[in-house]
């Protein structure tokens, strides 16, 4: 039995007709074609699939479509774009923060809630926040790397704008 | 204007994978596809009694389920195609589907196909197998013993092959010294962790005959190849389009029978269908790596001299041999004994042998971090046996610097080295005896510190053709490029290889850039995609930046030569008078003659004014096949405090110099080392892919196998 559910992503609403048991990652990935949230695995240790619900960072492999009913959500594709990128994307990209980029959308998104709640991460704070977040490619060396100097990037950035 | 080579510039590929615009291969989406999925077997070991797939048949939204017997006729056997020659290897027949046995815990034995995920996932819980359940063989030395349980009929003690190398005189070299040491190691099976799941989309056109399969390969054109030989689908009508691929680590060299059952449900559907493994099921059904039970003694004089170095190895296979399994623990890891000491004696034996695993093959460095694991592990024990410092034992050992290739007793010419300068550099790095002192007063208050310290050798560049069929590989090991230049100048480079991480995107289009003194925005490399691209045999054996970007240079240095033959007679000048400056051909002593690069593609296009008997159009081709491998080196040097109550080991610092040449792009090859040392850390110390005796693994979930995590290195 499929119930309608309506969604708020990236500022658009979107209306689909899910069942009940449906994962938003799954409506995210097959219904909206937003591939850009990714699936690594299935018992919600991976973060591939991280998204912002209400400005946090979730697992969209934890919530039922139907959960998400009202919330905001965020995905990659909604964070920036290659004209204009995120910090965190230009930082990932200046620092080399992703090899196979599959583990990549997790990490921003898990970043950008970790910048917001603490906008000057010590080094150990950002593997702290990476906690849910794996990467077999990088060592997480610059993915750390990544995470702080976007994080100057931005303490500069809301400064300037202050 | 300054070379791009040696640059550490941004990588090309990154914006479509920072924006969430990147396709993998479970993005793809294609009208009226429907969706598939294995069931898998529970037991490590069992005959299979009964399939009634009559319920799952039936049930909502299913399109077909197939069963061994569906497809036994249908379907050839998943082929092994590594088979090394002089070890007798018994390769048993793989079906894409088990029929009557199954052999390990996610051996297939049905596929369903469905009009949604959920259907799939729905219909597979319908399928009733009934198994007679049999004793597991799992350990692969426990699986020789004449009492272990049986896998395959015809293959007594689970012996899949027995291989043999030998250099010098190891028998004499051990008999005659003065020190001996000697081990059991026990290297843990593996498993590679690939973020991306393995995923395969299949599409028919039943009037053409063209089968197009999208998968997570490192190899298309292997993955083609191989295809076309379970299918019986010529190969001309098969286009394997290996897209954004999301790390591999040598999991997705081998060719699955998945990929062949997904394209066999779209020919007989004549529906597009997708297939694509969730994480647990990658643990059961994706290669593992490593699972070695090695017995291994080093011999040397008192003085510290390494005269000579035996091994026996169990090298676990699984219940299959997967694509190139037989060659790993075998070509790939004892030849490499002699190690950056050149042990003058040196033998080994190694059995490959069949358990009810999850097949293995190759894995992060393939055989060859297992060997410089038990030399390295050796080397400690001979210098703790001789009071000894380990660092001293080593430096006494290494190969002195050559240039111009040394012979090892195994066979192999190394290329060139200086071990002993990366050992210093490592040293000073640390400061070694400032780190004794400190470790000698750490002790004196109760605290534990160590030094681990590894030199190596690694056989890279995956290899000259010749010896790939001289040692059984299916296949050739060169690679190819193909250099495309348009009419306004822009340039696309399709490879064999295909990269999955590593960023040859950008540094074969560094070289090209060069090449031609372009900005690096008008050159696009292109890979994965057998329709467009030639020839070539993959990214693993750390060979792509070695084998196909040479492929890459000398297409790209044809392509020149013509340009500046073209160049020649448009300035009516002889081609020995033409000289190449800041991205342009102009007459010796003439610059304002010069012609851009562009500007003679353009020429070369249009053919309006071509150099007699000279085609048009501006592009090359260009095969390479390397005359040796190649040999980078090093030293690791790794300082750990380790809490003596807990055991838990706080890595201090980690030292890595690496030798690989030239850097086309420092930052890519930093990046590739940084992935390498967690990959190993984690290897040391945290992951193990564990069965229990019955054969059901134990770290069957990202829950339960260790992947290391930011927050632990």
């Amino acid at each position: 039995m499929k119930r309608s559910v309506t969604l708020a992503i990236n500022g658009e609403s979107h209306t689909v007709q899910v069942e009940p048991r449906t994962l938003l990652t799954q409506v995210l990935r097959d219904d909206l074609d937003l591939t850009g949230t990714h699936i690594g695995c299935d018992t919600s240790q991976c973060g591939a699939c991280t998204v912002l619900i209400d400005g946090h960072a979730v697992k969209s492999c934890t919530v039922l479509a139907v959960q998400a009913e009202g919330a905001a959500i965020t995905t990659i594709e909604g964070i920036g774009t290659a004209a204009n990128l995120h910090p965190l994307q230009e930082a990932f990209w200046e620092h080399h923060g992703l090899q196979c980029g599959f583990c990549t959308p997790g990490m921003i998104l898990t970043a950008i809630d970790l910048l917001g709640s603490n906008p000057d991460p010590s080094d150990r704070e950002i593997r702290d926040g990476l906690e849910g977040n794996f990467c077999r490619c990088t060592g997480y060396q610059n993915i750390v790397a990544s995470i702080d100097a976007a994080a100057s990037t931005m303490r500069a950035g809301s400064g300037a704008g202050a | 204007m300054a070379t791009l080579f040696g640059s550490a510039i941004r990588r090309r590929e990154d914006p479509r994978l920072l924006t969430g615009s990147a396709t993998y291969t479970d993005d793809i989406k294609l009208p009226r596809m429907v969706y598939s999925g294995f069931v898998r077997s529970p037991y490590a070991h069992a005959r299979i009694k009964r399939i009634d797939i009559s319920a799952a048949r039936g049930a909502p939204g299913v399109v077909a389920v197939y069963t061994g017997a569906d497809v036994k006729d249908r379907i050839a056997p998943v082929p092994c195609a590594w088979n090394p020659p002089d070890c007798d290897l018994k390769i048993p027949p793989h079906l894409v589907l088990a029929d009557e046995k199954v052999r390990y815990v996610g051996d297939p034995v049905a596929m369903v196909v469905a009009e949604s995920r959920a259907a799939v996932r729905d219909a597979m819980d319908l399928v009733d197998v009934d198994y007679g359940p049999l004793d597991a063989s799992i350990d692969p030395e426990r699986a020789t013993d004449p009492n272990a349980a049986q896998i395959h009929d015809d293959i007594p003690l689970n012996i899949g092959f027995e291989w043999h190398v030998d250099g010098g005189d190891a028998d004499a070299a051990f008999a005659a010294a003065e020190v001996t040491v000697s081990q059991r190691i026990v290297h843990p099976r593996l498993i590679p962790n690939a973020m991306e799941p393995r995923a395969a989309v299949a599409s028919h056109n039943a009037a053409t005959g063209q089968l197009t399969l999208w998968t997570t390969s490192q190899n298309p054109h292997i993955a083609r190849f191989l295809c076309s030989v379970m299918l019986g689908v010529p190969e001309h009508h098969i286009r394997v389009i290996a897209p954004e691929v999301g790390g591999g680590f040598g999991s997705k060299i081998a060719v699955y029978g998945d990929e062949a059952l997904v394209s066999f449900a779209a020919m007989e559907l004549g529906r597009p269908v997708k297939w694509t493994e969730d994480r647990s099921e990658n643990y059961k059904a994706t290669t593992h790596g490593r699972d070695h039970v090695e017995y291994v003694e080093m011999c040397g004089t008192k003085d510290g001299k390494i005269t000579g170095l035996r091994t026996k190895v169990y090298a676990g296979l699984g219940g299959y041999a997967s694509t190139a399994a037989p060659g790993v623990p075998t070509i790939l890891h004892g030849l490499v004994y002699c190690g950056a000491y050149g042990i003058p004696n040196v033998s080994g034996t190694v059995y490959g042998v069949y358990t009810n695993g999850t097949p293995v093959d190759a894995y992060r460095g393939a055989g060859r971090p297992e060997a410089t694991f038990l030399i390295e592990r050796l080397a400690d024990l001979f210098a703790s046996e001789i009071g000894a410092d380990p660092v001293a034992l080593r430096r006494q050992n290494l190969i002195p610097p050559f240039e111009d290739g040394h012979e090892v007793a195994t066979g192999l010419v190394y290329d060139s080295g200086n071990y002993e300068r990366a050992l210093d550099k490592a040293l000073g790095i640390l400061d070694y005896d400032g780190f004794r002192a400190e470790q000698t007063k750490a002790r004196a208050d109760g605290r534990y510190l160590g030094v681990g310290v590894v030199t190596y050798i690694e056989m890279c560049g995956l290899g000259p053709s010749q010896v790939a069929g001289a040692v059984g590989f299916g296949g050739g090991l060169y690679d190819s490029a193909i250099v495309r230049v348009y009419p306004t100048g822009s340039v696309r480079v399709y490879i064999g290889a295909k990269p999955h991480g590593q960023g040859e995107e950008t540094t074969f289009a560094q070289i090209v850039a060069d090449e031609f003194g372009y900005p690096i925005e008008s050159i696009e490399v292109i890979a994965g995609d057998t329709e467009t691209t030639p020839q070539g045999w993959g990214t693993y054996g750390s060979r792509t930046t070695a084998v196909c970007g040479s492929a890459v240079k000398i297409a790209a240095q044809r392509v020149k030569d013509k340009a500046k033959k073209i160049a020649a007679h448009l300035l009516e000048a002889s081609e020995d008078d033409i000289v190449w400056e800041d991205g342009a051909f102009a007459v010796r002593g003439s610059p304002g003659s010069a012609k851009p690069f562009g500007e003679v593609a353009l020429m070369a296009n249009v053919a309006w004014n071509l150099p007699e008997g000279m085609e048009p159009g501006l592009e090359a081709t260009a095969f390479f096949d390397p005359s040796n491998f190649v040999y980078p080196f090093g030293t690791h040097l790794c300082t750990v405090e380790v809490n003596t109550a807990t055991g838990e080991v706080k890595i201090l610092r980690y030292i890595a110099v690496d030798d690989c040449g030239p850097h086309i792009n420092p930052m890519i090859v930093e990046g590739q080392i940084h992935g390498g040392v967690i990959q190993g850390l984690g290897e040391g110390l945290l992951e193990m892919a564990a069965y229990d005796d019955e054969g059901q693994l134990l770290t069957g979930s990202m829950l339960d196998y260790v992947v290391p995590r930011a927050s632990q290195m």
